[in-house]
């Protein structure tokens, strides 16, 4: 492993540490709640990244990935009783599997066709999941949650925990990408699909790859929100506000680096979360619009391009 | 010096027909091109020149016909897989990986189109990245962003990347255009040069000085069909070549 790679993997192992160190010590139940939702974003825009930044196709279907996660977890513990971890894992594998069912079907549009194309799947999926009875329905559905296990002694502090585990998971995944055959594959062809076939990139292949990681862990990102809510119904778990904020958080934040999303999540989610308590919850998507009109409009970018920029202005100058 | 003929051929083309909705872009076109030939192809604009082209890097799928490479009949692959199989191509408004430096561009072709020596190291495929960028006179650019060629080195960058997918057939559709008589002499000794490694190349152009001196054959389409094969001097001599370019 290289220097990098070391300091990634301290980084993680620190990060989960601290994570595991405040569900210790911290008895206030909000930072939990909160920085749940955070970390979730965290994860989905990792994960969206990977389709949408490195191979540059915009998926507007990541609430119906989340979706799938959330009602993966509500089948699975409606009539197994299934533990966490089968939710998630099972979540994932049924990511994956969507992943490459829509992308087999979708991945051979380009541009905005497949955007749109990813909107009619998510319109689909819900429309499906709102005449399942099973799972409650339109009307939704109460889920138990079970007793939580030790070290942690209470449920959304488990939960917060996890989902650091799915981000370091996420990110893990998602650096490999980038510095992979596959992320160079990716690139080329974000950069010209026609040249990039030319040059010997399978690109359909890579793309599919893209879309199954990508929808295995947004899925996964999901399975966890029911247990969380301790309740769900269609219209929330599958719903656009999700596609829109993680998009907005990945093209903040740059997608040229996998750190890009992770701060833009933070970043946003933090913002909405501050938004959510002091104002009021609608505020936050009307901010999170500004803030993606500014960064459009102003740094295309995103933060990383910001930095890049900056850093390449003082190395010229110092030359 | 032509290559001999009883070798079978490189390439062999049968009654290819493609076709854009009613309008027809290569009418039963069948030709062969044979290893080591030097092979122009010309025609006026609209003629399928580039069509014909993007059949045989497998840009286009073909209504009907086959494309047959080193015996082996490609013409249901996917473009990866014929450039992996040894037919390169630039093309004719350069594209290259606008986010990437001049040497990303290469080791693009280098990751994934030569399947021989995959096990190269990473220091082997980068030596053969700058040998390649050396060869045609951009060693100087390799970290220079693509973006910010000159027309000429983006033109010779196209050709270097296709070059660094080891090819045995290399197409040039039209490496010439927009560049000035001496620049277009620099990218005619450059073709030569691959010429004499044993690379099969089919020009595409519009200069044609360039094509007659480089070509060995030359061919002419018109509205998608072949009016004239055969050496460059009998194909300027025919009449309907003649015809196809200053009009009736």
């Amino acid at each position: 492993m290289n220097r990098n790679g070391i300091l990634f993997w301290i980084g993680a192992t620190l990060f989960l540490a601290a994570a595991l160190l405040m569900t210790q010590v911290i008895g206030n139940q909000y930072p939990f709640f909160a920085g749940y939702v955070i970390l979730q974003f965290v994860v989905l825009a990792v994960a969206w990244s990977i389709l949408g930044g490195y191979a540059g196709y915009v998926n507007f279907g990541t609430s119906a990935f989340f979706g799938v996660g959330v009602y993966t977890a509500v089948f699975l513990a409606k009539a197994f009783g299934a533990p966490l971890a089968v939710q998630i894992a099972t979540a994932a594998a049924i990511g994956a599997l969507m992943g490459f069912v829509l992308g087999l079907l979708t991945l051979r549009m380009q541009g905005i066709f497949f955007s749109i194309a990813t909107i009619a799947a998510t319109i689909v999926i819900e429309t499906t999941v709102t005449n399942w009875r099973y799972v409650g329905g339109a009307a939704g559905i109460q889920l138990q949650r079970p007793m939580v296990t030790a070290p942690f002694d209470n449920y959304v502090q488990m939960l917060f925990f996890v989902q650091a585990l799915l981000v370091v998971l996420a990110v893990a995944i998602s650096r490999y990408i980038q510095n992979s055959w596959i992320g160079h594959g990716l690139k080329a062809l974000r950069d010209d699909e026609l040249a990039a076939e030319c040059t010997g990139v399978p690109t359909l292949r890579l793309k599919l790859v893209a879309c199954v990681i990508s929808g295995a862990l947004m899925c996964a990102a999901g399975a966890p929100a029911a247990m969380y809510l301790q309740y769900a119904d269609p219209s929330s778990a599958f719903n656009l506000n999700y596609s829109v904020s993680v998009l907005a958080m990945s093209l903040i934040g740059g997608t040229a680096h996998w750190a890009g999303p992770i701060i833009g999540a933070i970043l946003l989610g933090a913002t909405q979360q501050l938004l959510t308590v002091t104002i009021s919850s609608e505020v936050n998507v009307l901010v999170l619009g500004v803030m993606l009109v500014l960064f459009v409009v102003a740094a295309p970018q995103g933060i990383i391009g910001l930095i890049r920029k900056v850093r390449r202005h003082r190395s010229e100058g110092e030359a | 010096m032509m290559p001999p003929e009883n070798q079978p051929p490189l390439l062999r083309i049968s009654a290819l027909t493609k076709r854009f909705g009613g309008f027809v872009a290569l009418d039963n076109v069948s030709v062969e091109i044979r290893p080591g030939e030097r092979f122009g192809l010309i025609g006026p604009n609209g003629s399928g020149k580039t069509t014909l082209i993007n059949c045989i890097s497998g840009a286009f799928r073909t209504e009907a016909g086959t494309v047959v490479f080193r015996d082996e009949d490609i013409t249901q692959l996917p473009p990866h897989l014929r450039t992996r199989r040894g037919i390169a191509r630039s093309f004719q408004i350069p594209r290259p990986f606008k986010s990437m430096t001049v040497a990303e561009n290469l080791m693009v072709a280098l990751d994934f189109a030569v399947v021989t020596d995959q096990h190269a190291s990473a220091a082997q495929r980068r030596d053969t990245m700058m040998s390649i960028l050396t060869r045609m006179g951009l060693a100087s650019k390799a970290n220079v962003p693509a973006t910010r060629l000159s027309q000429v080195e983006l033109r010779k960058m196209e050709l270097a990347r296709a070059m660094a997918t080891h090819p045995k057939l290399l197409i040039s559709d039209e490496a010439m255009a927009g560049l000035s008589s001496s620049e277009v002499d620099e990218v005619l000794d450059l073709l030569m040069s691959l010429a004499d490694q044993d690379i099969t190349i089919i020009m595409i152009e519009h200069i044609m000085q360039a094509v007659m001196r480089f070509s060995q054959r030359v061919m002419c389409l018109e509205t998608g069909r072949i009016i004239a094969i055969g050496s460059p001097a009998e194909v300027m001599a025919n009449q309907r070549v003649q015809e196809a370019y200053l009009g009736t």
